[in-house]
């Protein structure tokens, strides 16, 4: 049962990196980086089954600061298409050296 | 090669004879002399309400055309303003000095009385202890460093009185007071110091000072550049002292006078290190005392005050190298080779400053090319190991070099007045345009001829005395001494010792010819200073006289201090004074026995000198004519070996050539050019800033602000540390 869990989980991670690293809307990246952080979850949840419940404590905490992330990230992301009427990631290079 | 650290001075202890007597008041001579200088220093500090001439411009602008001698700065006697603070200083200046030679006197007469083999080490404080090294700020009294106390205080006093007369309308009166105090303070140190270290405290404050009063009037140029030369050719003979201290560390462990004489032996007679140890100390004496290579220094210095020619350039810094050969006989007499070479210098330099003084005309110029030859008569004398003789010679030297410059200070500041109240701007120091003073400045006039006859050698004045037992002492081991037996690259000793005897004849003649013709260009024949300029002049205030009768009387029976061994009781008095300290090292020389002529031959040698010394005189009377001068802007350029001599045989030029422009031109290119605004500037300073510059320009270029350029970046670098990790 675990192994299962775990390729799943991989995949998905692997999904999420992916959709990270190629796609260039920021609501969308925004998603990938959610479905990298349920891949782990499964993985704790999987895991916990070898090393007792600690694994379950720390999903809870995980979708906590998931939940908080969102809320700051998509406030973020509405006041970045507020300034420039965009949320590709190409249009955004305030930081640029 | 270390030996174990000796504990230092450890026999002078309680039980010395002058303990408990005035000679433990000895550190109070020189630091009377040093409150002075802070006194005369912080009043040059503080600030004057009306300082200089009333046009401010006026005094740096004559500095200029005499160069020197700018003692008048008011417009007339009645309307000078003077340096607020000058009663003060005045009072102060010499008085230290005064205060000081009283002490000494009384140092002078408990040694006297208590008959003290030993030296009177008076240990101050621990000064260097540091591994092996137990060195103390001590100062020693014996009967060589008593002597020399006695002169720089007492011609040093002189010297301090005269110069309130000399400098008193001078803008700078404090500081050149608070220069003057320094330098007799470090000039004591360096004659009282107990060992090596603590001398050359003394030894460096001295050039310090002397830098300082050579450059005195800075604002003329060729007075601080003359100062700069000073300064710079001391440190190459400092360097041979440096070496010769750490030599004598490195093989004796030991740095104190007491020490190094009593253990000097152990190095070996004649072996290399002692020999490296002689010749490295002359190398510093050649240095402070002006000997050639190092000589072009000294007539340089005549462009300080004519009286700080008088007391750094003629009577005591210059004569510190005597003093140290004589401090270092114990060293000196078992180095054979190295005493050879002091003498054979000295006299080589003794003959050739003494033509260059044949054809000069600043006044000045001629008495310090005389000090120069006058110094590498010492150190025959020292050379020769007759060190009595050689600091006799300095002391009576003291006194009538003193007199000499203070005498021409004399008539540099009579004929400076002249030239100023009528505005003319002629050289005040040229004997060309004096001439006749003999009218107007009767005191000096008679004071001066003294003077030139005690360093003509004319009986029975004191240079007579002195010079002849140099000779003497010469004559004398050629035979039957260490410095005979050896030989100096090959020369046998006796062969050079006979030549040195016979250039130290031929720098006698010389030396009555040059300053009759100093003595006839100055006071003698009609006068060329102009007509109006003849009206004022006039003798100086008594306060710069009187010093120069005490000095005159000095240089007059000076020789009573060592007259020639046959007068009998009253002979040799200087001679045997020393030998607690100079006596041992010269019976080794003279295998243990007093070099003694007979007397039959020493009154030929005597009759000899002196017969050279009244020919020279009437040679120059007979040959110079005072009244065929012409004033200095009309004498026609000098030919020939005149023209050589009165360009000093263009050492300057050729020292200028030799080391000054490839040393410039060096520092120019190379050290400037190429390493610092090349290596330091361009490649170490601006490189460094450019390769940060680049690396500021990589690093921007990664900061692309694409957070998906970060992310690829971020994931490469995970997969690259995992993979770091799974192979391992």
């Amino acid at each position: 049962m675990i192994p299962e869990a775990l390729a799943l989980s991989a995949v998905l991670f692997t999904i999420g990196t992916i959709g990270v690293l190629t796609r260039r809307n920021a609501i969308v990246i925004f998603m990938c980086v959610e479905l990298m952080l349920n891949a782990v979850n499964l993985t704790f949840v999987a895991l916990s089954r070898m090393y007792g419940v600690t694994g379950q404590v720390f999903v809870v905490f995980v979708m906590t600061v998931a939940a908080a992330e969102a809320a700051v990230g998509l406030a973020i992301i509405i006041a970045i298409f507020r300034h420039g009427q965009s949320v590709n990631l190409k249009n955004i290079n305030l930081l640029k050296g | 090669m270390l030996l174990p650290g000796v504990p230092v001075q450890e026999a002078a202890g309680a039980a010395h004879p002058l303990a408990g007597t005035v000679a433990d008041l000895v550190w109070l001579v020189p630091v009377l002399p040093f409150i002075g200088f802070l006194v005369n220093g912080m009043l040059s500090l503080l600030p004057a309400t009306h300082m200089g001439p009333a046009d401010p411009a006026a005094a740096g602008h004559d500095h200029g055309h005499a160069g020197e001698g700018d003692a008048d700065y008011g417009h007339d006697d009645h309307h000078v303003a003077r340096h607020p603070y000058h009663r003060i200083v005045s009072l102060v200046g010499p008085a230290v000095l005064g205060i000081a030679f009283a002490l000494t006197v009384g140092i002078f007469f408990a040694l006297s009385g208590a008959h003290a083999e030993e030296p009177f080490v008076r240990t101050l404080f621990p000064w260097l202890v540091t591994g092996d090294l137990h060195l103390n700020a001590a100062l020693q009294v014996d009967q060589l460093s008593i002597v020399m106390t006695l002169v720089v205080t007492g011609v040093g006093f002189l010297i301090h009185v005269f110069s309130v007369g000399y400098m008193q309308d001078d803008p700078g009166y404090p500081r050149y007071f608070a220069y003057l105090n320094l330098f007799v303070f470090f000039m004591l140190v360096l004659v009282l110091g107990a060992s090596y270290p603590v001398l050359f405290v003394g030894w460096e404050g001295v050039g310090l000072c002397s830098y300082l009063l050579i450059g005195y009037w800075y604002s003329d140029k060729a007075n601080a550049d003359a100062g700069k030369k000073a300064f710079v050719m001391n440190r190459i003979g400092d360097f041979g002292f440096l070496v010769a201290m750490f030599l004598l560390f490195a093989n004796l462990g030991v740095l104190d006078f007491v020490g190094v004489s009593g253990r000097a032996a152990e190095l070996g007679e004649g072996s290399a290190v002692i020999t490296a140890v002689g010749l490295f100390f002359f190398l510093g004496c050649a240095g402070k005392s002006a000997q050639i290579p190092l000589y072009t220094w000294l007539p340089d210095a005549m462009a300080g005050p004519t009286p700080v020619s008088a007391l750094i350039h003629a009577a005591t810094m210059v004569t510190a190298g005597v003093y140290l050969v004589a401090r270092s006989s114990a060293i000196f007499a078992l180095a054979p080779v190295a005493s050879l070479t002091v003498a054979l210098v000295g006299a080589i330099t003794a003959l050739f400053a003494a033509t260059i003084g044949l054809k000069q005309w600043d006044i000045k110029k001629v008495l310090a090319y005389s000090t120069v030859s006058q110094l590498g008569y010492m150190f025959i004398g020292v050379g020769v190991g007759a060190y009595a003789a050689g600091v006799f010679h300095l002391v009576t030297h003291a006194f009538f070099k003193a007199l000499l410059f203070l005498g021409s200070g004399s008539v540099i500041f009579a004929m400076h007045r002249a030239y100023h109240h009528t505005g003319s701007h002629a050289d005040a120091q040229d004997m060309r345009n004096m001439g006749g003073l003999r009218k107007y400045l009767p005191w000096t006039f008679g004071l001066m001829w003294v003077a030139t006859l005690a360093i003509a050698g004319i009986p029975p004045l004191s240079g007579f005395f002195s010079k002849d037992e140099i000779l003497a002492s010469v004559f004398a081991r050629r035979s039957h001494s260490t410095l005979a037996e050896a030989s100096l690259l090959g020369i046998p000793g006796s062969v050079l010792l006979t030549f040195i005897y016979v250039i130290g004849l031929a720098a006698a003649l010389l030396t009555a010819i040059y300053m009759t013709r100093m003595m006839l260009y100055t006071f003698h024949g009609p006068n060329r200073s102009g007509d109006a300029e003849r009206q004022e002049l006039r003798e100086a205030p008594w306060v710069m006289t009187g010093p120069l009768v005490v000095l005159g009387v000095l240089s007059a029976v000076g020789g009573y201090l060592n007259f020639p061994a046959f007068f009998g009781s009253v002979g040799q008095k200087l001679h045997h004074w020393l030998e607690p300290v100079t006596g041992a090292s010269a019976l080794h020389i003279t295998h243990g026995e007093e070099a003694h002529l007979a007397v039959g031959t020493e009154l030929a040698l005597i009759g000899l000198a002196v017969l050279i010394a009244l020919g020279g005189m009437a040679y120059a009377y007979a040959r110079l004519k005072p009244a065929a001068l012409v004033p200095k802007a009309q004498s026609p350029e000098s030919t020939g070996i005149e023209r050589l001599l009165e360009h000093k045989y263009y050492v300057d030029e050729a020292y200028d050539r030799a080391i000054v422009k490839p040393v410039v031109g060096l520092s120019r290119r190379v050290l400037w050019r190429g390493l610092d605004a090349g290596v330091i500037d361009g490649l170490l300073v601006n490189g460094s800033g450019f390769l940060m510059r680049g690396l500021g320009w990589v690093g921007a270029r990664l900061q692309s602000g694409q957070v998906g350029t970060y992310a690829w970046v971020l994931v490469i670098g995970v997969l690259a540390v995992l993979g770091a990790f799974s192979l391992t």
